[in-house]
Formats: structure tokens, sequence, C-alpha cells
């Protein structure tokens, strides 16, 4: 690798625009310039340098701030894109049937619902090229950074104090002008630049005050923070990082915590309570009247148990871990995991109590209870009757080939087969018996009335358990640093030095709010009596300046 | 007086003292010769310290709606946007103590008044918190992207007025029509303040019952003659006007009906103002903006997005992440809302990396600053009223 020398001396990386130590511009464009770009202060960029291999066409493509840019509004647009109709997981249809999905954006968005669906955008967020832009988003952010950071950070190091009048002639702000007193002018300066909290240098006639380099580090920390977030977010593919399961619990019942293995959930009880007018009328009566009825909290209270050690499974092996009510906003916590009230369904028929009568006289042998979930074969009752159920329908949906149907385990709509045995008729009459409906195969003597049913509410709860957040959070805050360390401060530097016949130079560089960086300036202008200078960029405010001194 | 109609007189009060501060900077600017004798201008210390007074009340009516409903009022569209027009005017009053600059208030303060009364035309009444609500994080999330947007707002403000004083509004251009059109966009929510609230002063009413998205039977009420039905409606109130056609039930008919009607009386003052002045609008304003110095908006409006920046990726990403972890079991979930968040995000990158390193100044960044407060109002408005979501509270 070539080097290039500079006539101070000092031996550059090939691709230098400004000389490390002294500033001069090395190339011919930096020489032609008026004004100087010092972005990353003339250092030598490997992407500005080097474009012949494939390694280095790759590199430069993501280290260009156009390519990230573009990135970033690809990676913008689709996201809108997504918003446009509902995301498929919003979608209240089977989410395995395509068909369903295509039919569901089919009527409700017509033709365009079906390009949509037809596109993928229905799933943008999973999509392999919604992915894939990320991912370039990642390698962009990691090149960029790279390509940057370091000869930044070099030139940065090896700044001189002294630097060329080529040097100081192309920055932004610039002045130069006779001075009575040149030596007292800079010690002057010095003072008054410390004493404003600047790291001042000297070196034979020349001073360099620096404030705040570190805001330079900013965007390359919140860079640093944006990809060990992604790096997160890359984790969660990798099973036992991410939990994320769903279980529906009915009161009264324990079952094992799916993705929770040895802990067990019991529900206590569900329930939901409204605002109501007598609480707070005063203040949201007018609400409550506009609107209707407004939730004001969903719970579940439930008992959390563990496994013993060396148990076996069965209830009685368990340990109470603790009991707790969720709520939305509160959720369980326990060994990392979190357990979420999201959802609820009310009044599933638990169990029904009936009797068995003798039609004729009403007399009634008393009341059973079927257990919905667990209905027992035999139910004794009084003066030795008995009712034997020989067919259970938790979910009756009519009769098929002569046999009654069951559509579903869950009983949303019950329908039994009872044979009645009273010392009477010690055989057994039949009768099937379902809601509003009882069917007999002849006329019976006795009969199994609906007396009250049991219901019970299900909970739907979520459990998750991410051992990625804290990384995500980390993450976070890196970013949060860096963003505001880049942008709450602003890295300022001030050349004065004494020229060649012996007049004054002042130029001054900030990498942003050159306002305040003036307003510093002219306070050191005016304690030491340095040159006028002129703002290149802002020619408004130096003909003010100019009207000012008339 | 209860707290609640001492929070409402406080609101009016705080109303009030913005317009008058406005015309105070108005004076400020027109009398000023130069931008140095702008600065200290005494019709800009009275604008300031009305400004400051007004805020204190504003500050007054999100306080002791705090103390009245116990909550911290940022739960409906209501007390959303009044609070982002308040701290919009907070953020300004940051701006102006680092650059005291008449102009910008001249300009910001405006926009404030037209915040807040959009932000009045939605339901006032203090509403009880639905159980998602039920937590600290409102306040915190919901504060800190609010002051976050704001600030970022000031950046468009800053932008417009760069953009008014650099645009030749004499000779058609691109830029003039788009300039006009952002002007024409601020009458247009005029507009709606105005036919909403003569409506809702002849008190309209017309009720339907119709088939929304899901098969299932709803009720309806609309408060603007009904120019659009809702999918399958029948009307309760026969006396009311008859929809002059049905929509399908993805389309909310009442948000179009409301839409239309805003729209078209946006249209009438637009053109009623164009007969008065006979110029484009834009150019009204412009000798405004020519006593601001360019620079000087420029650096406002790139050191907003600075400030703003961090603030919105705080409030809107990082404590929006956190609640929604607590809340929904998930810290992401790609709900509208949240997406649009990040496209703002996204959006304010791009233009900070332009800005860095493609020396996007001048007025690209002042388009930008423009584009950006379309895209923050795009997610308040249109994505509450439109796109439903989870965060559909309005």
């Amino acid at each position: 690798m070539s080097k290039i020398k500079c006539q101070c001396g000092h031996d550059n990386p090939f691709g230098t625009v400004l000389c490390e130590k002294c500033g001069r511009p090395m190339t011919e464009e930096a020489k032609k310039s008026e004004v100087v770009d010092m972005r990353y202060e003339g250092s030598a960029r490997r992407s500005q340098t080097y474009k012949r291999s494939i390694i280095d066409k790759v590199w430069n493509f993501f280290s260009s701030v156009k390519i990230g840019v573009s990135i970033i509004v690809a990676v913008l647009v689709t996201s809108a894109i997504g918003t446009l109709f509902p995301q498929k997981f919003y979608v209240p249809v089977n989410q395995d049937s395509p068909a369903e999905l295509l039919a569901y954006y089919e009527r409700l968005y017509g033709f365009i619902g079906t390009i949509y669906y037809k596109l993928g955008f229905y799933d943008m967020y999973n999509s392999w090229w919604f992915k894939i832009l990320i991912g370039m988003l990642g390698t962009s952010i990691i090149i960029a950074s790279l390509d940057r950071v370091i000869p930044l950070y070099k030139s940065l190091k090896k700044q001189r104090t002294k630097r060329h009048a080529s040097f100081m002639k192309r920055q932004r702000i610039y002045g130069e002008g006779r001075s009575e007193n040149a030596d007292s002018a800079l010690t002057k300066a010095e003072e008054k630049l410390k004493e404003m909290k600047y790291n001042v240098k000297t070196e034979d006639g020349a001073i360099l005050a620096e404030k705040n380099r570190f805001s330079r580090w900013g965007p390359y920390v919140n860079h640093t923070g944006l990809i060990i977030f992604l790096f997160g977010v890359l984790l969660r593919g990798i099973p036992g990082f991410y939990v994320d399961e769903t279980m529906w619990i009915r009161e009264g019942e324990l079952r094992a915590i799916p993705g929770a293995p040895d802990f067990y959930l019991e529900s206590n009880d569900f329930k939901i309570e409204y605002y109501s007018k007598e609480e707070a009328s005063e203040v949201f009566g007018e609400a409550l009247d506009r609107v209707g009825q407004i939730v004001k909290k969903y719970q579940t209270d439930v008992t959390l148990y563990k496994k013993k050690e060396e148990g076996l499974v069965g209830s009685s092996d368990l340990d109470v871990v603790k009991d707790y009510s969720i709520i939305v906003n509160k959720p369980l916590k326990f060994d990392g995991y979190n357990v979420f009230q999201m959802d609820y369904r009310l009044a599933e028929l638990k169990s029904m109590t009936m009797q068995l009568i003798e039609k004729k006289t009403g007399k009634s042998f008393g009341q059973f209870t079927i257990d919905l979930d667990d209905p027992e074969g035999v139910y004794k009752l009084n003066d030795g009757a008995q009712v034997d159920l020989i067919g259970y329908y938790a979910d009756y949906n009519g009769v098929e080939n002569g046999e009654p149907v069951s559509k579903s385990p869950i009983p949303n709509n019950p329908a039994f087969i009872f044979e009645m045995k009273t010392p009477e008729k010690p055989k057994g009459e039949k009768s099937f018996v379902a809601i509003q409906q009882t069917l007999e195969t002849e006329e019976n003597a006795y009969a199994v009335k609906f007396v009250g049913a049991d219901t019970r509410d299900i909970s739907g709860l979520t459990i998750r358990k991410d051992k990625t957040l804290y990384i995500l959070l980390l993450g976070g805050l890196i970013f949060m640093i860096g963003v505001i360390q880049g942008s709450y401060w602003n890295h300022r530097r001030i050349w004065v030095q004494k020229g060649e016949n012996g007049e004054l130079m002042l130029a001054a560089h900030t990498n942003k709010n050159w306002f305040s960086l003036k307003k510093e300036i002219n306070a050191v202008k005016e304690y030491a009596d340095l040159p006028n200078y002129e703002d290149r960029q802002d020619n408004e405010s130096s003909i003010e300046q100019e009207e000012g001194e008339k | 007086m209860s707290l609640a109609s001492l929070s409402s007189n406080l609101l009016l009060v705080s109303f009030i003292a913005y317009l008058v501060a406005t015309l105070f900077f108005g004076g400020a600017v027109k009398g000023a010769k130069s931008e140095s004798s702008y600065k200290n201008n005494r019709w800009g210390k009275i604008g300031i310290v009305i400004t400051i007074i007004g805020f204190i009340t504003h500050l007054g009516y999100f306080i002791t709606r705090w103390m009245a409903s116990g909550h911290a009022p940022m739960s409906n569209m209501f007390e959303f946007t009044t609070a982002f027009g308040m701290m919009l005017v907070g953020a300004f009053i940051l701006l102006f103590f680092l650059y005291r600059t008449p102009s910008l208030g001249l300009f910001a303060l405006p926009i404030a008044i037209i915040i807040i009364g959009y932000a009045s035309m939605f339901p006032t009444e203090i509403t009880p918190l639905i159980p998602a609500l039920q937590s600290h994080w409102l306040a915190v999330h919901v504060i800190t992207t609010v002051v976050g947007e704001a600030i970022l707002a000031i950046s468009a403000v800053a932008g417009l007025i760069y953009l008014l004083k650099h645009i030749d509004m004499s000779k058609p251009s691109k830029q003039r029509f788009w300039l006009e059109a952002v002007i024409f966009t601020l009458v247009l929510v005029l507009g709606f303040v105005v036919s909403s609230t003569t409506f809702k002063l002849t008190g309209y009413e017309a009720h339907f019952t119709y088939i929304d998205k899901n098969q299932a039977p709803a009720k309806i009420e609309y408060n603007y003659p009904p120019l659009f039905g809702m999918n399958g409606y029948e009307a309760l109130t026969p006396e009311a006007m008859t929809p002059w056609a049905e929509m399908p039930a993805v389309v909310n008919a009442k948000t179009l009906t409301s839409f239309v009607w805003s729209v078209a009386t946006g249209i009438v003052l637009y053109l009623l103002l164009r007969l008065i002045f006979r110029k484009p609008i834009a150019s009204i304003f412009q000798p405004f903006a020519k006593k601001a110095n360019s620079q000087l908006m420029d650096e406002i409006g790139y050191r907003s997005v600075l400030i703003g920046f961090p603030v919105f990726t705080l409030g809107a990403l990082i404590f929006a992440m956190i609640w929604a972890h607590e809340a929904w079991s998930r810290f992401w979930g790609w709900d509208p809302k949240e997406v649009w968040a990040l496209i703002t995000w996204l959006f304010y990158a791009a233009f900070l990396h332009l800005r860095l390193s493609k020396g996007w100044e001048g007025k690209k960044s002042a388009w930008l600053a423009v584009i950006g407060f379309i895209i923050i109002m795009f997610n308040l408005i249109a994505v509450n009223l439109i796109i439903a979501g989870l965060h559909s509270y309005a």
C-alpha cells in the first residue's frame, strides 16, 4: 500500500484528502475547492479508495449513505403498505387456511384485497423480502459505520495544533487580519477559550481549541445499539430463547402450563368489572351515558403450582408457589415466564342438575348433578330409584344414522340418554334428553326433568418467556446513549494562529449548530481582539454583522 | 366550580392567549426592520409573555383534568391532540429562548390553535380507562411521545417559514403548487372545525342500524347529514336525510361523511379566501416570513429534529415496547399505530442521514421537515380514524 507524503513530512494512508496532521489538501479536487468537505476530516475511507475486487464493490455498496437511505425508505414504504389492510394475524379466520384468508380479503376488500393477498402483503412483516431488507439494513449499518469511524478516529487523534494556511482558508468560518500584538491576542484567546471549557492546545504561535469531541462518536454508538437490538431479534428464532404459548383455562380447572414444564396453573375465578355510575358519576357520568358500559377490569384469580422434585405427575405432588390475580397490565411473573390476561369466554356449562319424577303424580325421587366434564355412569336416588347415564353428547348436533352425534367435546349443547330405574320399573325406561327437548321410544311413566345448571368462565392466557428482552433493552439503551451523545452536544474546533507575516488567522468548524459556535467565537473575538471572520454559507448574517458595525 | 369545569375554562383561556400572542408576534415581525432589531422587539417580548401565560394555563388544564379523572389526560383523541398542541407551544417556547425568533411564534402558534380547535371537535368528556390503559406507562409513554412529536413539529414550522421565504409565489412552479397545497390542507382542517361546530350547534342527529365487518348488526349515530350510509343501513330517524349511497362494510361511512363535509367546507373557505385576496394564500403569509434569517430557520429546523428525535425514539418506540410487553404480552405486534411510529422514526432517520452525509440543507431539508409533520399527523388522525387497530381509543 503506497503512502502519500505531505509537505509537512507526515505519511498519510492512500486515499487521504486532507493531511491528517496539518490539513493541507492532498487531492486536486480539494485544492480547487473554496470550502473543503470536513465531514470525515478528509480521511482515507476504504470505500472511497478501493474499488476493484468484488469485496470492494460489496463494501462500497453497503457503505454508501445513498444506499443506506434507500434501504430505510424501502423498509418505510413496505411497512406502510402492510398497514393498508389488516395483517394476517389480526384477521379472525383460521390462520392455517389460505382459502379462508383469501376469502376474507376478497369479501371485505374486493379485487384489491385479492391482489393484496396474492402479492403476500397480508403477511408483509414475515415475508422473505421484508426480512432481506432488514438484513441489508443491518449490514449497511455495520459497514457504513466501520468505513467512517476508524479513519475519523485516526485523523482526529493525529491532528496537529498548527495547521497549514491552505487548510485554514478552506474552512467555512474563516477570517484574517493584521494585529497590533498578535502574541498577546493569542494569549488572551487561549485564556478566554479555556474559560469557555475548551480544550486548548498550543504550538508555535497556533491555538487549537476543541470541545465535545465525544459527540462525534454518537452515531457509531447508536448504530452499535441498533445492531445489538437486531441481533436480539435474530436470537428469537433459536429454540429456548423464546416461548409464546396460549392456554384456555376454566374456573376450577388445574392445567399444566404449556411451554413451562413442571408448572401448573389453577383458575379460581374469572371476573369482569364495569365502571358503575355510583362510583364516579360526577366525573365519568357523561361518558358512560354516551358510550354505555365501559369495562374496568378483566381478572383471573389463579394459583400457581410447581411439581415436587422427584414427584409424579398428579395434584398430590404439587407445591403451591403463589396465589395471584392476573389483570391486564399486571401479568403473573415466575421463573422468567409471564402469564398475561388476554381473552375470556363467559358462562360455559359446567354441570346440570336434574331430577327424576313420576309423571302422573309429579313425585320427585330427588335431584342429581351431572358434571359435564366427567359424567358418572350411575346416579343413586331416594326410594331405591336410580338413573343410569348411558349416552352423553357434549355438543349435540342432531341425529345421523339413527345415532345422536356430538360436534365437539365442549359442552355447548349437552344431550343425554338416561335409563330410569325405579322399584316399579326395575328393568328401566329409556329417555333422550336435550335442552328443550325430550324423546321417548314409548310412553314412559317416569321422566328426568332439568332443574338448573352451573356455568363457569374461561380465561384465555398467554404464556411468554423471552430471554432476548434484556439484549433488546441493552440495544435500546445503547442506542439512546449514542443518539443523545450525538444530538445534544456538538464537536467544535477553533483555530487561531499567526501567519508568516504576523497577521492573525481564525478558522472554525463544527459538525452542526453553527449559530452557537459563532456566538462563542464572537465572545473570544471581542475579548482577544481577533480579526473579523466570514461564514461562507450565511450571507444574510454576514451582511447584518457588517451593518451592525457601521 | 368542579375541577373538570375549571379544567375546560383554563383550556379556553390558553386558547385565547395563543390567539392574542399571535397578533403580537405579527406586530413584532411587521414592525422590525431587520433580523437584529426584531430579536429584541417590544412586541415580541409581550408576545412571548402572553404565550407563556397561555402555556401555563394550558398546563393548568392538563393538571386539573388529571386530578379530576385520576389518570393522565392522554387517553382519547381530544386529550391526546390537545396535549400535542400544548407541547407544540412548549417546544416553541424552548426554541424561542434558544434563538429569539418572533417569526417562529407567528407560525407555530396558529398551527397550535388549529390543532386545539381540531381536538375540541371530538367528545371532550372525561372517559374512564379501559383495562389496557390502566398503567403508569400511559403517562410515561404518551407524554414522552407527544413531547417528541411536538419538537419534531417545530422543525416543520421552521421549514414552512423557510419555504415561504424562498419559494417564488409569483410564477407557477412545482414547489409553489405544493406549498399552496400545504396551506390548503390547513384550510381543510379549518373546514372540519367550522362544519363540525355548525352541526353541533344546530344539534343535528341521525341514527341508523347497519351490518358491520363481521356481519353482526350494529348501531351508529351521525352528527352530520348522512351523505353516505353504512353497509346495509336502515334509518331509525326517518326525518333525517336519506344517504346518497350505501358503502361496503369496510368503509366507515360516518367517517367518510364527516370527511366529505369537511373537505367541501374547506374548499368553500379556500375559494372565498382566494376571491377576497385574489392571489395564492401562501403569498399572503409570505411577507411575514421574509424577515426570518434563512440560515437560522434552517438551523432551527435541523436542531429541533436533533432534539426531538431522541425524545421521540424513547417515547414512541422504547417506552412503547416496554409497555406493549407488559399489557399485550409482546413488545412489538405490527399494529398499525406501532408501524406508523416506526415509519415516522425511519423517516427522521433518513432526514438526518440525508442532511449529515448528503448535505441536504435549505429547501430540501425544509420540505422533508414538512413531510415529517404530515406523517406525524397521519399517524395521529388517519391511523386512529381510518385504519382500525389496538390503538383506536377515540
